[in-house]
């Protein structure tokens, strides 16, 4: 049992561990251990009582009964606990099994923390394996090929400005013939919202982009979107280690805000950014907090319910069930705000999910998992069995997912396991039931 | 005998108990040091509300989900670490030693229910060690570490109840007990036991993080 028996053949591992030698590998994992960790590390190696209570805590562990090697602790002991107890002195085929270990079987969801009477955070210690492993140039081709994105053209999706600028005109400009005086403003300044998306929003799902201009020009906000790089509010180099790129990602997006000295952000229906810009990419730059205020898209759309802007036609067909997305669950507590605006929205049960809120579990795509590419996918499913259990004992057939990635991983394991249920962003449901100039 | 009963009581008593307070004072403060200097991120956000929240969920039994998800180890850690403290701290044997060396003395334990809760330590060391062997996910990360701390908390609870109902020779056991007992004592800043010295400060790093930033839950 172990990574070592399931390894999946991926071109970027491969190619980053044939350029490895143990002296590099000896002098990285030191250069990081010693650099970069401390007393959190330090503590969560040596008090870790190997107890197992962790065991129950992950969607993977529980999708594999009787592998141990999945349990929260288990991908610990094979990976860090290894590199601590010989010192960084470990071979190139060891780092590729740890590099596939800690980008594609841990979604970082933190819902061990439920588990720990010590309070260990598996999550960072998995955050610091991938460290290790992007400073050894060993990650997977296809996340790696998105931080590359980023580095180039600062978005995911190696949108180019012109492509950007030119996807929101042709949004508006769709736009116009239902809502007549729509427009997206571009670099608006002083403008009270600055709304941000991520990169696969312009490039492959654009009617979001569309539902969302439809929703702010109905509700009468003030709001811009950057005619230049900032927009993307994503970070795969948050995931893959590259902390470096993650910082100059975040500080491009807020300054992109400061410039046009917007009131605030918000930000679309996408849960890795939200850990990004609120919890990770600001620290990293020595913010405690955003400089510019951020609000995530449930937030928002809870407000405008609160002021009265969001005026419904009718009410969405239930009953509906709800995803709880752990970035912004486990991340910032929207549970009941996202309760509150399903309430809202849908006619009907809401039938939940047992666990749910901040209890829930992972849609094994997040942290970076699903970038992580199609020779990874069957692993990624297979390790998510209990979501599709939960999600068929809800016997429903919408699935209220206010996030990109548990949109994809979700999409996944209801298409493999033939649930037959459709997903819904907010903004689709919002958009489908609104108040329309034509209505 | 009585030499060696001079000699663990005193020496190696007062050699125990230095290596116990000075070495957790030691292994605090510098790991304190190095969270300053090295962990400034998470430091900066401790909280003590959000801290004492999150101790406090977690020490009631079943009101975390990880509790509720294993009864069994809930049941025995909870009623294994009660008893742990309760037993060496409220033993009438323990506090006429502290009378007798420094005239201090207080509220003490029946022995019979110091001795029921020794067997439960026993009992609860056992069940820890059975799950080492038997539980998949337990046995696959336990470690040489593992078994020593387990050994080390195990051993003076045993001789302990050997020497009160004199079973072998009372003179070698209360001997053996004292020096178990020192060696617990002096394993606890360098061993696993120093979950005893940092979880309460791991515990409210998570509590901090969760309460002030995350608004969630932690347990």
């Amino acid at each position: 049992m172990g990574i070592q028996e399931r390894l999946i053949e991926d071109v970027g591992l491969r190619r980053g561990v044939s350029r490895l030698t143990p002296e590099k590998i000896e002098k990285t994992i030191g250069a990081v251990l010693k650099g970069e960790t401390g007393a959190r590390l330090a503590t969560y190696a040596e008090t870790c009582m190997r107890c197992g209570l962790c065991a129950e805590a992950c969607h993977f562990a529980l999708s594999h009964p009787g592998d141990p090697s999945f349990t929260p602790a288990g991908k610990v002991h094979q990976t860090m606990s290894v590199l601590l107890d010989r010192k960084g002195r470990v071979d190139p085929d060891f780092i590729y099994g740890m590099a596939q270990l800690a980008y594609t079987e841990c979604n970082l969801c933190r819902r061990c923390v439920h588990f720990c009477p010590i309070g260990i955070d598996t999550a960072y210690i998995i955050s610091v394996v991938r460290r290790i492993c992007h400073k050894l140039g060993v990650t997977p081709q296809y996340i790696q090929d998105t931080a590359h994105s980023h580095s180039a053209v600062f978005n995911q999706m190696w949108v180019k400005d012109d492509e950007w600028t030119d996807s929101l005109m042709w949004q508006e400009d769709e736009a116009r013939e239902e809502f007549p005086g729509l427009r997206i403003p571009l670099d608006k300044e002083g403008a009270d919202i600055y709304y941000s998306v991520i990169a696969p929003e312009p490039k492959f799902r654009t009617q979001l982009i569309y539902q969302a201009a439809a929703i702010l020009h109905m509700s009468g906000k003030d709001w811009t979107m950057p005619a230049h790089s900032g927009w993307d509010n994503s970070d795969m180099c948050m995931f893959t280690g590259d902390f470096e790129m993650m910082g100059r990602l975040k500080r491009r997006h807020f300054e992109s805000a400061q410039k046009l000295k917007v009131k605030r952000i918000v930000m679309g229906e996408c849960g890795h950014a939200l850990r990004s810009v609120y919890d990770v990419g600001n620290r990293w730059l020595g913010y405690s907090y955003p400089p510019v205020p951020v609000i995530h898209a449930v937030e928002f759309y809870w407000e405008l319910i609160q002021e009265g802007r969001i005026k419904l036609v009718k009410k969405f067909p239930g009953p509906v069930t709800i995803q709880d997305p752990c970035n912004i669950v486990r991340g910032k507590g929207l549970q009941q705000k996202l309760r509150e605006v399903t309430r809202f929205l849908v006619e009907g049960d809401i039938v939940e999910m047992h666990p749910n809120m901040e209890h829930n579990f992972c849609c094994a795509a997040g942290g970076g998992v699903i970038n992580c590419g199609p020779p990874f996918k069957n692993q990624r499913v297979a390790g998510n069995t209990v979501k599709a259990e939960q999600l068929k004992a809800t016997g429903v057939k919408t699935v209220i997912t206010p996030c990109h990635n548990c949109h994809g991983g979700l999409h996944d394991i209801i298409h493999h396991h033939k649930l037959g249920m459709e997903l819904k962003f907010l903004s689709d449901i919002i958009y489908e039931c609104m108040e329309k100039p034509e209505a | 005998m009585n030499a060696a009963y001079e000699f663990v009581t005193g020496p190696l008593a007062w050699l125990a108990w230095g290596i116990f307070l000075l070495g957790s004072a030691y292994r605090l403060y510098s790991m304190y040091q190095l969270a300053l200097k090295k962990d400034a991120p998470s430091v900066s956000f401790m909280d003590l509300g959000f801290s004492l929240r999150s101790i406090f969920n977690w020490l009631i039994p079943f009101n975390a989900l990880g509790w509720r998800k294993s009864p069994v180890m809930t049941v025995t850690t909870f009623a294994f670490h009660l008893c742990l403290i309760a037993v060496p701290v409220f033993l009438v044997a323990h506090v006429t030693l502290w009378t007798e060396f420094f005239g201090i003395s207080y509220a003490t334990l029946p022995d019979n229910v110091a001795d029921i809760m020794t067997l439960v330590v026993l009992a609860a060391c056992l069940v820890f060690a059975g799950r080492r062997l038997t539980q998949k996910e337990v046995a696959y990360i336990t470690t040489g570490k593992d078994w020593l701390a387990l050994t080390i908390v195990t051993l003076p609870f045993l001789t302990g109840f050997l020497a009160y109902h004199q079973v072998f020779d009372y003179q070698v056991m209360i001997v053996a007990h004292i020096v178990a007992g020192e060696i617990m004592l002096a394993a606890i800043p360098f061993t696993r036991l120093s979950h005893m010295v940092f979880a309460a400060f791991t515990r409210a790093y998570m509590g901090s993080e969760f309460g002030g930033v995350r608004h969630a839950r932690d347990w």
